[in-house]
């Protein structure tokens, strides 16, 4: 049920081209403030505050204080773990095959 | 100062003594989702630290700046084994425990003083990974990946 929930707020706050724009600000460059990311948004400063609210909420944001300013950061832990449970497992038979045709690559020349 | 900064949290349906032990004092729990890493220090404010591959090799090494058990840590880290990582001199990693409902928040900061930097981005593809398992083990009782990096590890 956990899981379940973690992945239906992730999903929710993927399917929005604002937040997907913000993900990809933060990617090109991380621990900006809301000041930096609303520079680039064409929305109001309550919009963008929203929508990081929503990534936030989702863990895909993840934010610092410093001093008086605070730092929003992508969290890739998330994905991280989307990755694993959809696309990691069709990674091995690739990789098995590729360490299949070095191994008689190599045996072949020696 | 120029600084490089990543950030990783994730929420993890454990206890905060018991993910303590898992980041820390636990060399062969550790070994199960760090692919064969663990950490050897007294783990007090002052005391030496390091991190050892299963071969032996010393990857990294430090001293533990802060030791709060079960809440905060806080490691001076310096990589070894690669020699332009090493050149960069030291880094600064906190791990933050908060419980938060039935899970605990963890949340770790790496920074280095320069921008950019070839060690915060080294560490950055790996975090992830380590955390991700790390949460796969403590809630499951299994890790989600065996392997670090399956694609390099497949051209060699």
């Amino acid at each position: 049920m956990a899981e379940r929930q973690d992945h239906d707020s992730l999903f929710k706050a993927l399917a929005d081209p604002s937040r997907r724009k913000l993900l990809d600000l933060l990617h090109a460059s991380d621990g900006r403030t809301l000041n930096e990311l609303c520079e680039h948004l064409d929305m109001s400063r309550q919009g963008v505050t929203q929508h990081l609210a929503v990534l936030e909420a989702a863990n895909l944001v993840a934010t610092v204080w410093r001093g008086r300013e605070k730092l929003h950061f992508l969290n890739p832990v998330p994905l991280q773990e989307i990755y694993e449970r959809w696309i990691a497992k069709f990674e091995k038979p690739r990789l098995k095959a590729l360490g299949d045709l070095k191994r008689r690559l190599e045996k072949s020349n020696g | 100062m120029a600084r490089s900064t990543f950030v990783y949290v994730t929420y993890i349906r454990t206890t905060q003594q018991k993910l303590w032990s898992a980041l820390t004092t636990d060399a062969e729990f550790m070994k199960q989702y760090w692919f064969g890493v663990h950490c050897q220090s007294e783990w007090v404010p002052g005391a030496k630290w390091k991190m050892v591959y299963s071969d032996g090799t010393i990857s990294d090494s430090g001293e533990i700046l802060e030791a709060e058990p079960p809440r905060r840590l806080v490691i001076r880290w310096q990589h070894q084994n690669k020699p332009e990582l090493k050149a960069e001199g030291d880094s600064r990693c906190t791990l933050e425990l908060e419980p938060v409902g039935s899970a605990v928040k963890l949340s770790i900061v790496h920074t280095i003083e320069r921008e950019p930097s070839q060690f915060i981005e080294a560490v950055s593809g790996g975090w992830p990974k380590i955390i991700s398992n790390l949460k796969s083990l403590l809630e499951t009782g299994s890790i989600a990946l065996a392997e670090p990096y399956p694609a390099q590890s497949a051209q060699r």
